[in-house]
């Protein structure tokens, strides 16, 4: 469904990716883990245009959308939850929610409304008040929810548990996995790799912007490599 | 007295407040201030000049109907502006989008001297009288004396601020406004086409400024091509007193400061009028550099 094929990508003289290769495939929970810094949110801006490619290409479902600006790629079905949540914090959750079903029809944007209010119920409760204002479980829970308003076929995760409690890090997990059974696609990036691997199918290991390891997630998660770099074993 | 100088503060700070609002909502989305944006509200009050200058010419039903003729004259001075102020960003702050934040501003100014000479060149440099059309009968009550063109210039401002509020407030597009204020990558991930959004703004902005530059030119009778430097500075010293960005503030600081320069005539020295609003603007920057309704810098980042 998505395929990174030799993808390059720098800040000025940084060179965050050098020659990324991976696919997903529909219906998979695909993990990307690495050390602060090895091109993981990288990865996500390129596949999202919010940063130019320097070579290498892009294909989601067929088409090559390394070359078209961030909207468009989010009406192609592709939807990036940033690292940091960003949500709009003077707008409403509703406005946020809105936001983020800006490119449906209004029959569809109600409907969406409501499919998304019924798998974060809490934020039904907050619909009025500011995003600035919630919790930050709560916020991570709109970053999704707003993320999943456009009806995407490709969610793009960054890192959703950062900072959050041990039982609201659960339940995002609990989430993402109900996600996957109602057929939804997931490229999670994650720090906490022993959660991220037992919820994923597959997995690629990023270091200093080049796959270092990839394979499914349940013999990565015994790779001794991994388990001594990230499972903190 | 008070009362007196307070109305016509008012009608005046609406103006002020209509103009300001495109100086933050401008602001707003690209942080950055349109010095440009003075001209347009200059623009638009010479189109109203010639629209209105027009009237003896058109069909005697337009004079019979002269609501109806002045609603058509501000729809399309507003409308052209609109044009134009697509065109401004276009043209002079687009290509610039990623330069060093001075680089747009001296284009700003570019566009700004330009479009002074260009009206100086084609419609002379000499006042120009708009022709008398809204009978000048004045009505007191309660000792305070106004016509019925003020009432209106309040009532047209207050309308158009509220048609405003509820664009920004209650369609899509004006909600997208508001998040691309907040976090423009974040809103093209979210699939809102950054780039219609800023001309959407400065579209709203200009239409807003060339409806005040068509009351002041129908309260005041006089115009002159210099007349977007000095509004345009007090518009933008009502927005930085409000708060930059600050759509709320935009509007309560055009009217205070219309209040302020009508009591400060009345009260102290009517010749003084022009230096109150920069002393204003000097106060805030010190005191106050968020404005009234502004959070703080730190909240911001
Ligand atoms: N906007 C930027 N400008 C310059 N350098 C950047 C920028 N964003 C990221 N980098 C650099 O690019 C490299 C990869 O960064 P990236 O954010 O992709 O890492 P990451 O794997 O997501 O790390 P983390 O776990 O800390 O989020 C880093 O060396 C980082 O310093
Ligand atoms: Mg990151």
């Amino acid at each position: 469904m998505l395929r990174l094929t030799d993808v390059h990508l720098a800040y000025g003289h940084v060179h965050a990716l050098k020659g990324v290769s991976l696919a997903v495939a529909a219906g998979e929970i695909v993990t990307l883990i690495g050390a602060n810094g090895a091109g993981k949110s990288s990865t996500l801006k390129a596949i999202s245009a919010l940063h130019p490619l320097r070579s290498g290409a892009i294909e989601f479902a067929g088409e090559a959308i390394h070359a078209l600006p961030p909207h468009q790629v989010v009406a192609r079905g592709v939807s990036h939850c940033p690292e940091g949540r960003r949500i709009f914090y003077d707008l409403s959750v509703r406005e946020n929610l809105l936001m983020g079903g800006y490119l449906l029809g209004k029959k569809e944007l109600e409907e969406r409304l409501a499919a998304v209010l019924d798998l974060f119920p809490r934020l039904r409760e907050r619909l009025a008040q500011a995003g600035g204002t919630l919790s930050g479980g709560e916020q991570q829970m709109l970053a999704i929810a707003r993320a999943l308003m456009c009806n995407p076929r490709l969610l793009m995760l960054d890192e959703p548990s950062l900072g959050l409690a041990p039982l609201m890090v659960e339940k995002i997990f609990e989430t993402v996995l109900s996600l996957k059974k109602g057929g939804l696609t997931v490229l999670l990036v994650e720090q906490n790799a022993g959660a991220a691997l037992a919820v994923s199918d597959r997995a690629y290991v990023l270091e200093t912007g080049r796959v270092t390891l990839a394979g499914d997630s349940a013999s990565l998660a015994r790779d001794e490599r991994v388990v001594k770099a990230y499972l903190g074993g | 007295m008070f009362l007196q100088h307070l109305l016509n503060g008012i009608t005046i700070g609406g103006s002020y407040a209509l103009i300001a609002l495109g100086y933050t909502l401008v602001y707003g989305v690209l942080k950055l201030i349109n010095f440009a944006h003075g001209e347009i509200y200059m623009i638009g009050a010479y189109l109203g000049f010639i629209l209105v200058s027009l009237l003896p010419a058109l069909p005697p039903f337009f004079q019979g109907h002269l609501l109806f003729f002045l609603l058509i004259v501000f729809l399309v001075a507003a409308g052209l502006c609109a044009l134009y102020g697509f065109y401004l960003e276009k043209v002079c702050y687009r290509p610039l989008r990623q330069a060093p934040k001075l680089t747009p501003l001296i284009s700003a100014l570019g566009a700004s001297i330009f479009f002074q000479n260009f009206v100086m060149l084609t419609m002379g440099a000499k006042d120009r009288i708009f022709p008398q059309t809204v009978g000048m009968t004045t009505y007191t009550v309660a000792g305070v004396t106004g016509t019925p063109l003020q009432l209106a210039i309040i009532l047209s401002s207050v309308f158009l601020m509220a048609l405003l509020w509820w664009f920004i407030n209650r369609t899509r597009l004006g909600v997208a406004i508001k998040a691309t204020s907040t976090d423009p990558l974040m809103a093209s991930l979210l699939g809102i086409n950054v780039d219609t959004v800023i001309s959407v703004t400065f579209m709203a902005g200009s239409f807003l400024a060339a409806c005040a530059g068509v009351m002041i030119g129908l309260y005041y009778g006089t115009i002159n091509f210099t007349l977007g430097y000095l509004g345009g500075i007090k518009a933008f010293t009502a927005a930085v007193l409000g708060g930059i960005g600050n759509v709320p503030g935009a509007m309560v600081g055009g009217f205070l400061l219309g209040i302020i320069e009508a009591l400060g005539a009345g009260y102290f020295s009517a010749e003084y009028k022009d230096v109150y609003a920069f002393f204003i603007l000097i106060a805030v920057l010190v005191l106050r550099p968020a404005g009234l309704l502004g959070k703080g810098v730190h909240e911001r980042a």
